[in-house]
């Protein structure tokens, strides 16, 4: 193999004259981590709202909940894409679409990205909250129920605290899962890590040293989020019992 | 003080309670046993209404627990009820665990709460315990933390369930014991338990069930000294046996 090897790419200035090469790649790890963590966050808050509701016994709010996991759950997540970038602009009020497709590109495809990979978690999250939930003694409800809480109190201070510490690890795999996910957003032209890892083979033909640098950029996130998930679960752990001390 | 009137339960075609009908005044404690599957822990939850009911009536402190426009939780929140596996919290510490239902339910201050707390712990012999966890605990300590818990909302009456059938066996006299100076203070209890020693010590009535249907209400001293039916003659035999 005739590969010529140069690590020195990444500081040669970029095609564009504005940036090394590694300056792309910081750019596209920062895209990565601020659409993750902000889809993360919109995934949590709604798929701990509907795994909850996915538990009452209110049939319509328990089925509305269900319909809306399998819903997520089942279109590729490629294809939810598509529709969030593609479609759904369309389908908008005309105000609002407009106002849409005027703001800056960037801005279009990061917020498509961003509620896409959120709803997509979200269905993911909600099937593990509510794991949770069905996991803990069935007595417990009734503990809270029989103290004098009203239903929403009993899951606020008796049942979610609890199933919430039992879901840490499912989670933490949950919260891996959409950074690397989010390489899917690199479709619809949103230069985030494994776009820019792409657009540097295009430009300086040098596609192992990229893609390795890619790799190890991932690995890296993904270590940092094991261990402070980690600490999370250390942190949270419930004296006496499993998991604490 | 508690009222069950033609009270029926099922599940599909299954029945779990047929005409229940009993009453308990004020003070009275009453034990309720029977076979497995015989329907005693269900009719106890129906008093507080953690199970629904599909007939009949029951009435607590005038109010009726059947009844749609009922608040329910309010209701619970004067029924004390300790379960057969504690269900103590196990994310909160004891302290918290016999402050939360005080502060969030009677809205009583973190204080008054905390004071109320600590002369529970005292009664039942925990209090060097406050700051463990319930995981931390035996058994029997937890189930006594759980009739604190209970006892701290100043319950008009105690439901038991079973309170005493997971615990092993050295534990069990130390749950009692609590049980039976409550039932000597006054306390309206109504027990499920096999503890025929505790129903012979301090029962008023005993009611026994079988199949769903209640057999026998009776004095504690007709019901062991000459039980009528034959199902409560061979269920007396056996536990009695040993």
């Amino acid at each position: 193999m005739n590969y010529q090897w140069n690590w020195g790419v990444f500081l040669q200035p970029s095609a564009t004259g504005d940036d090394t090469y590694l300056g792309w790649m910081i750019s596209g790890l920062q895209m990565t981590i601020a659409l993750s963590l902000s889809a993360w966050v919109l995934a949590l808050m709604l798929g701990a709202l509907v795994g909850v509701l996915r538990t009452v016994p209110n049939k319509l709010l328990a089925g509305l909940a269900t319909a809306y996991v399998e819903l997520f759950r089942n279109i590729p997540l490629l294809v939810q894409l598509f529709i969030w970038y593609f479609v759904l602009p369309e389908l908008l009020p005309p105000d609002l679409g407009n106002a849409f497709k005027q703001s800056h590109p960037v801005m279009q495809q990061f917020l498509s990205s961003m509620v896409c990979l959120g709803l997509f978690t979200s269905a993911r999250v909600a099937e593990q909250v509510r794991a949770g939930i069905n996991s803990l003694p069935r007595g417990q409800k009734n503990a809270g129920l029989a103290l004098g809480f009203t239903l929403p109190q009993t899951y606020r201070f008796v049942m979610l605290p609890m199933a919430f510490r039992l879901v840490v690890p499912p989670l933490t795999s949950e919260f891996l899962n959409i950074f690397k996910n989010s390489a899917v957003c690199s479709t619809i032209g949103l230069l985030e890590l494994a776009a820019q890892g792409r657009q540097l083979v295009d430009y300086t033909a040098q596609p192992y040293e990229s893609f390795i640098a890619v790799t190890l950029a991932y690995v890296m996130i993904n270590v940092v989020v094991m261990l402070l998930m980690r600490r999370l679960e250390t942190k949270v752990a419930v004296p006496g019992y499993i998991g604490g001390k | 003080m508690i009222k069950i009137a033609n009270v029926s339960k099922q599940y599909g075609d299954f029945k779990v309670l047929t005409e229940c009908s009993t009453t308990v005044s004020k003070g009275e404690v009453i034990v309720v046993c029977g076979p497995s599957g015989s329907g005693k822990s269900t009719l106890i939850k129906c008093v507080n209404g953690l199970e629904p009911f599909q007939s009949g009536e029951i009435v607590v402190n005038g109010i009726s627990v059947g009844d749609r426009k009922t608040n329910l939780s309010k209701l619970r929140a004067q029924v004390g009820m300790v379960f057969q596996n504690f269900e103590l919290f196990p994310h909160m510490s004891i302290t918290e665990n016999l402050v939360i239902a005080q502060t969030k339910v009677l809205k009583r201050s973190k204080d008054e709460a905390m004071d109320k707390g600590m002369k529970l712990l005292d009664r039942v012999g925990l209090r060097a315990q406050a700051a463990k966890y319930p995981g931390q605990l035996s058994g029997g300590q937890q189930q006594r933390v759980a009739i604190a818990r209970a006892l701290a909302m100043d319950p008009i009456c105690m439901l038991f369930d079973e309170p005493t059938s997971a615990l092993d066996p050295e534990m069990v006299n130390e749950v009692l014991d609590v049980m039976t100076e409550l039932a000597r203070e006054g306390m309206t209890m109504m027990c499920v338990t096999h503890e025929m020693g505790f129903a012979k010590s301090v029962a008023n009535r005993v009611i026994f069930m079988d199949q769903g249907r209640i057999v026998e209400d009776d004095s504690k001293d007709a019901f062991f000294a000459n039980p009528r039916s034959e199902r409560a003659q061979q269920f007396l035999a056996k536990i009695l046996q040993h």
